[in-house]
């Protein structure tokens, strides 16, 4: 097998959990302050998943004080401690970037997926 | 020794150990063997000679034939000398990877990716002319120089052949260094295309080897 690949495969998190874009989660991610180390805790709503092997990557969007913010993180990066589900949102596209659009009550409403 | 003929076998990005993403080619160098140990007495210069990859006896010249049998070594075809980040190194010695570690800081020698036979924008950077307006100077070199010269100045930025040419990257920081599978991750990206020969010295910008 290709030598880059199974540089790269090494490092994938075993398990991740699986959640797309409408969900809400709540992110673990361990942030450096000097030379503390703290968990950071970012929640939002997934807007989009890239794939890419190891370069997979996310992001939640989330109002903070009225303006939008949106992070992005690796899934197998050794930062992101966890992610947690919160709530499967029911959703009709892979990349909700019309959410940037919104304004108001309507910038967050996302139907709830019922299983 | 922080010293390796390898080959480039490809791009791809590494979880450092603080959690950063870090772009970086990975280098496949089996064991080297050092061929001649050049020292100051004797050949007026300290210096090793590194070989790299098995050759057929048949491939080799006859003046290349007596000199691997002289010296009692198996024939290799990649050769090459190094003078900086010595070390102890004795003829039929081999050379691994292991002599590299996170943050050391090399040079990484190749031959760049032939662009053929190129003009002075792709070559030099140029800016060419104007696009329209009828300005007839689209991609054309500007002044060749001095008119009073009555000669073009050397080096002058000219059309001609691009890339297929030795390129040094200098102080390239080394990311990681896998014994087991004899690859070298340096960080960023190295001259070049796949399965090219790259020449991996310690780095002449760094001075902590006394170089």
């Amino acid at each position: 097998m290709d030598i880059t690949r199974v540089i790269t495969d090494a490092q994938k998190k075993k398990q991740t959990v699986e959640f797309g874009p409408g969900d809400s989660v709540k992110v673990h991610s361990r942030v450096t302050e000097g030379n503390k180390e703290r968990i950071q805790v970012f929640e939002g709503v997934v807007i989009e998943r890239k794939h890419g092997g190891l370069s997979e990557s996310f992001t939640v969007r989330r109002i903070a004080h009225g303006v939008g913010v949106e992070r992005s993180f690796l899934v197998h990066s050794p930062r992101v401690e966890k992610v947690e589900v919160i709530r499967r949102g029911l959703v009709r596209r892979a990349k909700l970037f019309y959410l940037q659009d919104r304004v108001g009550s309507k910038a967050t409403r996302i139907k709830e997926r019922k299983s | 020794m922080k010293n390796i003929i390898g080959r480039k076998v490809g791009m791809t990005n590494v979880f450092a150990p603080d959690g950063t993403y870090v772009p970086v080619t990975v280098i496949s160098a089996t064991a080297n063997t050092v061929v001649e140990r050049k020292i100051k007495d004797k050949h007026g210069y300290e210096a090793v000679v590194l070989g790299f990859e098995d050759a057929k006896i048949k491939q080799l010249t006859k003046p290349m034939r007596g000199r691997f049998e002289k010296l009692k070594l198996a024939p290799k075809t990649v050769l090459r000398e190094f003078r900086t980040g010595l070390g102890e190194a004795a003829a039929g010695d081999a050379v691994t990877v292991a002599g590299f570690a996170p943050g050391d800081r090399v040079d990484v020698i190749g031959t760049s990716k032939g662009k053929g036979f190129t003009g002075i924008i792709k070559r030099w950077n140029g800016s060419g002319g104007g696009a329209s307006h009828g300005s007839m100077i689209h991609r054309q070199p500007g002044s060749a120089g001095d008119t009073n010269a009555a000669k073009t100045v050397k080096g002058a930025h000219r059309p001609g052949q691009f890339g297929n040419d030795r390129v040094t990257a200098l102080n390239v920081e080394v990311v990681q260094a896998d014994e087991a599978h004899n690859l070298l991750l340096v960080k960023g990206s190295v001259p070049g295309g796949r399965n090219g020969v790259v020449i991996v010295r310690a780095s002449v910008k760094d001075r902590s080897h006394g170089g």
